[in-house]
């Protein structure tokens, strides 16, 4: 089933809606349209919808099911999908994750990467040689394309400054001898953004990502120092700095929300009225019992959303404008189809390099040895046989993923999360398909509502 | 049509050069 009707209630309203995945076409219907469209698709009607429905005369089902005929002759409802691609182009890289150090200034209690050590034991940093032949490799593996991108991660990209400073002066140096154009991102938990960071970090960043996880208490129940010391304070005044000089430029506030903060809303909002106005926020992916997002925890989070949803309506009409970015999407000018089916591009034309220069697939598989790919002190070690695993990993190849509204939004989930969670990196994670769906009708619904003209 | 609204139409090529990780409602 390509066509999904659902529905979305805004003031005294409740907008229905009927989004036709393969052919990208969203169409707003009226309430007895929506219950046939679901008897239609043998979706089941909840009690008060089959009271609903039995109540409508034959004559105008039939005059609705002759509209959505019309549709589907249209080629804008029921469509197929007539899209084939088995697999991936390999061997042309677009995108580093530089694991600048790994090592942090903060224990986060759920981070993926252990803390940022990613289970070594040295807290290693990246010597700046290392920082220089990613760069080399990255240029000499990238084929034709001519924009590259490095992300400088960690653990704490901040606390390894010398490289990261280095190697944005060495890309830019190379520029124009190889045609390439490289934009820098950097995701920090803001500790050591002095007002030396912030400038640099200001006039080189083609995007910054701050990590605050909402209100003070929210934030310190699970970001502390190596000692158990509270940050907030001072995280939220250097992320301030750096967001008062920002100006338009590309930022993010990144947030975690977790099972103690299913009013994260709340934390979205409240990050909102600190002054930031490019803000995201993302459920906790762990096994930490008291921490992880369980099924029980998904009525609640979907309910939430719808809430957030509301609170961003209402707030993009008055001087608190802001940006969320799971509520984004582009109807008429978003990705193409092969952008939509390859993902996130793990382990073909993105990869992680750790801070011995080892090559894995992406952040989340760093220092999984089975996934090694090479090193780039080393570039005849470099292996494509792993990416040919990541080659298949397109959302056409997942069957569990044939009938989903979302499967082009979220091209079949995060790899390292299918696999840590679902068992295998073609099986989605269904935790996050339920909150990725949601997320996806909202999304569908606000754009529809801010476009009509007699939104006010 | 009387019942539906269309928004839009037909909103879904590979150059890989992007960035990397009107009517009232009914």
């Amino acid at each position: 089933m390509s066509s999904h009707p659902f529905c979305f209630r805004y003031g005294d309203k409740t907008y229905c809606f009927l989004f036709d995945t393969e052919s990208g076409s969203l169409h707003n219907v009226d309430r007895v349209t929506f219950l046939c469209a679901k008897e239609r698709y043998k979706i089941p009607l909840t009690e008060e919808e089959k009271s609903e429905y039995a109540l409508v005369p034959a004559a105008e089902k039939d005059e609705i099911n002759a509209e959505l005929d019309e549709l589907v002759s249209m080629g804008v409802l029921e469509s197929e999908c007539g899209v084939v691609m088995n697999k991936k182009r390999i061997g042309e890289v677009k995108a580093l994750c530089l694991h600048i150090c790994h090592d942090c200034n903060l224990r986060c209690r759920y981070c993926f990467a252990d803390e940022g050590t990613y289970h070594t034991a040295d807290r290693a940093h990246m010597p700046v040689e290392v920082g220089l032949k990613a760069v080399d490799f990255l240029i000499a593996n990238s084929g034709n394309r001519r924009n590259l991108e490095i992300d400088f991660f960690g653990g704490e990209p901040l606390m390894n400054m010398k490289t990261v400073k280095a190697v944005v002066e060495y890309a830019r140096s190379r520029e124009k001898e190889t045609g390439k154009a490289f934009n820098f991102t950097m995701t920090t938990n803001c500790l050591l953004l002095n007002d030396e960071n912030i400038r640099w970090l200001n006039d080189n960043m083609y995007n910054v990502v701050l990590s605050i996880d909402g209100r003070r208490d929210v934030h310190n129940r699970v970001r502390k120092t190596p000692n158990g010391k509270d940050v907030f304070d001072v995280i939220k005044d250097n992320a301030l700095r750096f967001r008062a000089i920002r100006g338009d430029r590309s930022y993010y506030v990144r947030g975690t929300f977790t099972a103690h903060n299913l009013d994260f809303a709340d934390d979205v909002l409240y990050l909102n009225d600190l002054g930031f106005d490019q803000i995201s926020m993302e459920p906790v992916v762990t096994d930490i019992p008291d921490l992880a997002i369980k099924e029980e925890h998904i009525p609640a989070i979907l309910d939430e959303y719808e809430r957030l949803a509301r609170a961003y309506i209402d707030r993009r009409k008055t001087d608190k404008w802001f940006n969320f970015f799971h509520f984004m999407i582009d109807l008429d000018g978003g990705p193409c189809v092969i952008k939509r089916l390859t993902g996130c591009g793990s382990g073909c034309e993105y990869l992680a390099v750790t801070p011995r220069g080892d090559i894995y697939p992406c952040h989340q598989f760093a220092e999984n040895k089975p996934y090694y790919m090479g090193n780039v002190l080393r570039s005849s070690d470099y292996d494509l046989g792993v990416s040919e695993k990541f080659a298949r990993n397109i959302v056409t190849n997942k069957p569990e993923c044939a009938d989903c509204i979302a499967k082009y939004y979220c091209s079949g989930g995060c790899v390292a999360n299918n696999l840590n969670y679902a068992g295998s990196m073609d099986k989605p994670y269904g935790i996050s398909c339920k909150m990725m769906r949601k997320r996806m009708e909202l999304s569908l619904a606000i754009s529809a509502i801010e476009s009509a003209p007699d939104n006010e | 049509m009387k019942h539906v609204n269309s928004i839009v139409l037909n909103g879904m090529i590979g150059c890989g050069e992007c960035q990397s990780c009107k009517k009232p409602l009914l």
